[in-house]
């Protein structure tokens, strides 16, 4: 058993459904018991879906444990078949129709169904929701891609994008454009809004452009060992990562590397000298490992920023991550439990957090600014306007997404000038933010020259000696931007302790600056 | 004087269940410990089973993520099915942890779900075990919350029902009000109770469970929630009575509660007159005041929380609705009796589900309001139905004469939507 609090990844079969829900003419028949449709408001509530998802539950109940839980699939299976009329059908189990072992495929197969039945095997108790989505994937395509003639233009298959997949909508359009402006065609966008008909002609293209590997490695690898399809390594988030797929793809298809930038700002907005203090900002970077491995890049390589923790919760990918943080200098995190997370966010201090829902909550918490750059997302990140990550327009919307939550660079300086200021106080956060709204004067300036104990009662916690920081070292120290005082009472005591000095005065705090200061 | 005059000739009392099996729509019993939680400040709850239970709870607690929520799953690895770890041995080390991470929890609830009743891992033999070991510090409790076993509510039923057992005997003549509300609410139930001279008065669940009520011979209780057969049956073994009485939604429901409350206390009308005199008349503004969008419309109950029956209740007699069909999860007649003799015959009355077939009598009937979960809710919009997402109902004060308004509110808001909105010309 784990105690577990928040997960990122739900279960396997909610993976199956995210593949279900995303095609047309294709329906899951789920053994599953009553509560799990809860599944169901995921795609009709978060993602804003107007249909409800393709999928049928069986729902036995605790008096049919006994009896016939297979007879009731069976019947479920056949209603759904006669009032749907799908193009093809996937059967499997939940985690609890897992433990009474029935078997949803051997019972479809005894039945005279005359579409495709596709089973799923999803081991509930060791494998999770990204799993599930890249093995229905695979199956679908292993059951009903076979080889055929190759379109005569050079096209590609897009694969990949999914049901509750962040910003998949929109990142399809941009790598359309990319492909057009190649002159390379599309000839099946997979599973998002495919039907089971058009996976039969998956091997008509030229290349497979696998957009998320999260959700469809499995299936790019086993069209290129049976149909002799190509697919690409690099996902196009960033500027420099879109210029290596461009010229990824025009290699494997052996066009010319066209590209039009005339709509690209990323990089002239990232150059003015508004952006000079985003410099060395110092970020960490969580979620699903190719948006990461993309986040880190863009961080460091387009923003400026030093990347100062990383690491993803979908351990398929630990491999890659461990390989980023090599390049990265940095120990990643690779853990799915988010209490660890907030902990690492926590020593490191970041003035910045890229990440998922989870990391919006830890940074809400921590007074720390946060973008999200990954699923699991909540229903603000399903947004209305266009807003890719891939591609040209990707990385206009990334540059924006991530600069919004940062205080401002004028009103950085004015909080490093006027700190005592009682409207410009620490605690009253970006201006351009609600829920800041100003303290009262009386509790925000500078307070009244009481009588003060010589020694400030704060021990630190680190170290095995109590430390303690004199009155007038306090009061400097509060004196840094919010942002950063973490870090730096963090790098005082640690200076501190390094040299056995066991009272922290405002000498010391700027010694400890002096050493730091790069 | 405050009992209704004119009882229609035939209600719903009378009416043939239709009774269906199929597929359902609609959450199991762990749900109730997002607002339990919430209610019950020294409880955690810990779910044994498995990532499903974990990212059912987390979904539909949406955006409560605390720094520490009091509740968790203990999730169930290959190694615990397999018998390759005791279960139990694994299951007191989670709760060791997480009691020395928690100092400050006194009750806590094991929660049994799909998984862990397939398994017939014995929780409550562990519960027992763990008292034990924790004893006098923490007492540990258990109860089911599997969509086997129990529907959305039942599970709130279930926590209370495993409460009860362990309620201190008293031999006093207590009012005990049953069933988990918002404060606020509660509060006003027992100041209306209190200026009628109706005491003392205690609450399942408290706060806190060194503010457990007592329970005994001489208890006489009242429910809050429709929900609660199970805790009811336990108070009565107990010794305890019931006070049967319409659920207080709405003005006349909230009126015919209490005047059931202070018969049984033997309040007199002038005094119950001058109690509820003002808030009953605020009630009535209020109510005509929000329900002016919903005269003459109709209504389709789907099945979730078993509050259809007293919510469709109030809509027909103080809001002017017609009910189409009142669907509910499971229809415990020694609670929503009272209800259903308000209600004229007419509307289908239905328990379980089947819900493509009750889907297409909903397009069949094509009603003006259809209340219904949040998997449904959308899609029937984008059909150009409108809809009412059902569990707001349970997580929205709306007991009692100061929130009627806000109850008949919560309908007409979709309805008076649908008339602002005007969004053909870019469809």
């Amino acid at each position: 058993m784990k105690l577990t609090v928040w997960t990122y990844e739900g279960p396997p079969h909610v993976g199956a459904m995210r593949v279900a829900t995303a095609m047309k003419g294709l329906h899951y028949v789920l053994h599953a018991p009553q509560g799990d449709t809860y599944a169901d408001l995921l795609f009709t509530m978060i993602e804003r879906r107007n249909h409800r998802p393709p999928v049928t539950y069986t729902t036995f109940e605790g008096r049919d444990l006994g009896a016939d839980t297979a007879g009731i699939f069976k019947k479920t299976c056949q209603d759904a078949y006669d009032r749907f009329k799908p193009q093809a059908l996937i059967v499997g189990a939940s985690c609890t129709a897992e433990l009474i072992q029935d078997d949803p495929g051997g019972l479809a197969e005894t039945m005279d169904i005359p579409v495709p039945v596709v089973a799923l095997e999803l081991p509930s108790y060791q494998r999770k929701e990204n799993f599930g989505t890249d093995e229905t994937f695979y199956q679908l395509v292993k059951a009903l891609a076979r080889p055929v003639e190759k379109t005569p233009e050079v096209t590609a298959n897009l694969i990949g994008p999914l049901a509750l997949g962040f910003r998949h909508r929109d990142d399809i359009e941009e790598v359309k454009g990319l492909l057009y402006e190649m002159g390379i065609g599309i000839n099946v966008v997979a599973p998002f809004d495919a039907t089971p008909h058009d996976l039969t002609r998956l091997g008509a293209a030229h290349v497979n452009v696998l957009m998320y590997p999260e959700h469809a490695e499995t299936a790019a690898r086993h069209m290129e060992r049976t149909l002799g399809i190509p697919y690409t390594k690099t996902v196009p988030i960033g500027v420099g990562a879109t210029h290596d797929f461009v010229a990824e793809v025009a290699r494997l298809c052996g066009v010319e590397p066209k590209t039009d930038l005339t709509r690209l700002r990323q990089p002239w907005w990232s150059k003015s000298v508004d952006s000079t203090y985003l410099t060395g900002k110092r970020v960490f970077v969580f979620g699903d490992a190719t948006h990461v491995k993309a986040a880190a890049r863009i961080a460091r390589d387009e923003m400026g920023f030093e990347v100062i923790g990383l690491g993803c919760y979908n351990r398929e990918f630990a491999r890659d991550i461990r390989a980023l943080g090599k390049e990265f200098g940095l120990e990643p995190l690779i853990t799915d439990d988010y209490l660890e997370v907030e902990k690492a966010i926590e020593d490191a201090a970041p003035e910045m957090i890229l990440g998922t829902q989870m990391e919006r909550h830890i940074g809400k918490r921590l007074g720390i600014p946060c973008a999200v750059i990954s699923a699991p997302v909540h229903v603000q990140d399903f947004p209305a306007r266009y807003s890719p990550q891939m591609g040209w327009e990707g990385a206009n919307v990334i540059f924006d997404t991530w600069i919004h939550p940062l205080v401002m660079g004028l009103e950085e300086h004015l909080l490093a000038m006027f700190r005592e200021d009682f409207e410009f106080h620490d605690a009253a956060g970006p201006s351009h933010h609600g829920g800041h709204a100003p303290k009262p004067v009386a509790e925000a300036t500078t307070p009244a020259p009481v009588e003060e104990p010589a020694v400030a009662e704060t021990p630190s916690e680190t170290g095995s000696d109590v430390m303690v920081w004199l009155a007038d070292a306090e009061r400097e120290l509060k004196k840094i931007p919010f942002f950063v005082r973490g870090k730096a009472r963090r790098n005082t005591e640690k200076f501190a302790a390094e040299r056995g000095v066991r009272e922290i005065s405002v000498d010391t705090l700027y010694e400890a600056k002096a050493h730091f200061a790069r | 004087m405050n009992r209704p005059v004119n009882l229609p000739a035939a209600t719903c009392r009378d009416t043939p269940v239709l009774k269906e099996r199929g597929q359902r729509e609609v959450f199991c019993g762990l749900t109730g410990i997002i607002w339990l939680h919430r209610k019950m400040q020294d409880a955690f709850f810990l779910v044994v089973g498995s990532r499903t239970c974990a990212h059912l709870l987390q979904s539909a607690a949406g955006v409560m993520i605390f720094a520490e929520p009091r509740f968790g799953t203990a999730i169930l690895e290959e190694g615990d099915l397999a018998g390759l770890a005791d279960a139990n041995d694994e299951l007191d080390r989670e709760v060791g942890r997480l009691l020395s991470r928690r100092p400050d929890i006194k009750q806590l609830f094991l929660v049994g779900s799909c998984p862990s009743e397939v398994i017939k891992l014995d929780l409550a033999r562990a519960a027992e075990r763990l008292t034990q070991m924790h004893a006098p510090h923490v007492r540990v409790l258990n109860y089911s919350g599997s969509g086997i076993e129990t529907t959305f509510t039942q599970g709130e039923d279930a926590c209370l029902a495993s409460m009860v057992p362990v309620l201190p005997e008293t031999s006093a003549r207590e009012l005990l009000l049953v069933g988990a509300l918002p404060d606020v609410v509660e509060d006003q139930a027992v100041d209306l109770l209190t200026k009628m001279g109706i005491g003392p008065i205690r609450v399942l669940p408290a706060h806190r469970s060194a503010e457990a009520p007592g329970v005994g011979a001489n208890t006489v209780f009242a429910c809050l929630q429709p929900f609660l057969g199970d805790t009811a049956a336990a108070l009565e073994r107990r010794g305890a009575r019931m006070i049967q009485a319409p659920f207080p939604f709405g003005e006349e429901g909230t009126t015919l509660w209490l005047r059931a409350i202070a018969d049984e206390f033997g309040v007199d009308d002038a005094t119950f007159e001058a109690v509820t005199a003002a808030p009953r008349a605020r009630a009535r503004t209020a109510i005509a005041n929000a329900s002016a969008a919903l005269r003459g419309k109709t209504i389709f109950f789907m099945p979730d929380s078993q509050l259809e029956i007293p919510l469709a209740r109030f809509l027909t007699r103080e809001c002017g609705m017609e009910a189409i069909e009142i669907g509910q999860p499971y229809i415990h007649k020694g609670l929503v009796g009272p209800d259903l003799d308000l209600i004229p015959a007419g509307p289908v009355i239905s328990e379980g589900q089947d819900v493509d077939k009750q889907l297409d009598r909903v397009r069949a009937a094509r009603p003006d309001l259809t209340v219904c979960g949040l998997g449904l809710a959308n899609p029937l919009e984008a059909e150009g139905l409108t809809t009412k997402w059902a569990i707001e109902l349970v997580f929205t004060p709306v007991h009692f004469y100061d929130q009627a308004g806000d109850l008949a509110g919560l309908f007409s808001r979709p309805v008076r939507r649908r008339d602002l909105l005007k969004l053909e010309a870019a469809e």
